[in-house]
């Protein structure tokens, strides 16, 4: 719980970063995206991260998380076939 | 594991956003800086939502049509992976919209409606608890659930965009994607992403399904 709250705060308390300029977000207004909205070296981007910022620690973090969750996901999958199997009466093929 | 097919591409769509999600080059636009790539990300969210919730309110029609308890169960569980979904949408909406919009909570068209939506789905959920009698309670919430339906369509596609001015891209006068919905090389990550995580969801929502039949059957014998 204490952990939680830590995180919560944490959050809460990273500073708007952002440079609001509002009256350039018109409701109604297209952004066609060009190639020099790929090349526009003037808006910040995580460009060091990918250098050697070490970017792809985080990507490998999250795809641990992620098939870390999608093991337990069938695990739990393949118990309910089998449950299924004893409950039913079917043949499972897991 | 009966059909796995559609899980494991689930998790290879989903794999696939987060890496080229995180890692392919994207538009440099200012105040968005790199937050574009919550495009992979939150955007599949209420796509998924829509899905699952559209399947939920097929399967309660269907329920209406025949009397099966099956269809009920379907129903009620998309809509429940749905509600999840759409839960995870507001949050990673206002996390994005605080470093975007500069507030947590802006009251932005999209947003009070998204919120409305989720209150009327938790309503759904509160109505079906509060009834005993499993075909009460699968024929009333069925019926509520095609009005809840109805009734998101409009506040989540028709009135954002009415209104005057919202910050939310594809609103105030304008559908589909904005200026997203230009771009080609955002569209090879965001289509396979809502594909991934749509289902994810259902996959959720068929543990749960399988679950509650086994219960049922138990509670019978």
């Amino acid at each position: 719980m204490k952990k939680i709250v830590l995180i919560l705060l944490l959050l809460v308390s990273i500073p708007a970063f952002a440079q609001v300029d509002l009256d350039k977000v018109k409701a109604g207004e297209k952004h066609e995206i060009t190639q020099s909205d790929y090349d526009n070296k003037s808006v910040d981007m995580a460009d060091r991260m990918r250098e050697n910022g070490k970017i792809y620690v985080v990507v490998g973090v999250i795809l641990i998380i992620f098939l870390g969750i999608t093991f337990y996901a069938v695990r739990i999958d393949r118990k309910l076939s089998k449950i299924e199997g004893e409950v039913f009466g079917e043949k499972v093929n897991s | 594991m009966k059909k796995v097919w559609w899980k494991v591409l689930a998790v290879l769509l989903v794999t696939y956003t987060i890496i080229s999600g995180l890692l392919l080059d994207v538009p440099r636009l200012a105040i968005l800086n790199e937050t574009i790539r919550n495009l992979h990300f939150h955007v599949p969210m209420w796509f998924g939502m829509i899905i699952m919730l559209t399947g939920s309110v097929v399967y309660a029609i269907k329920y209406l049509r025949t009397g099966k308890i099956d269809f009920d169960m379907k129903s009620v569980e998309l809509a429940k992976a749905g509600i999840l979904f759409c839960v995870l949408g507001l949050l990673t909406g206002m996390l994005w919209a605080k470093f975007t919009w500069s507030e947590w909570w802006s009251g932005d068209p999209k947003q009070n409606a998204a919120a409305i939506c989720l209150l009327i789905y938790l309503a759904y959920l509160v109505l079906r608890n509060s009834l005993q009698d499993e075909q009460q309670r699968a024929r009333i919430s069925s019926v509520y659930s095609i009005f809840a339906y109805a009734a998101m369509i409009p506040l989540l596609f028709i009135l954002p965009r009415m209104a005057e001015s919202s910050l939310h891209p594809g609103n105030g006068g304008n559908p589909a994607l904005n200026f997203f919905d230009s771009d080609d090389q955002l569209k090879m990550v965001l289509y396979p992403a809502v594909i991934g995580w749509t289902l994810m969801g259902v996959w959720l929502a068929e543990l749960r399904v399988r679950y509650k039949r086994i219960e049922k059957t138990l509670e019978e014998n």
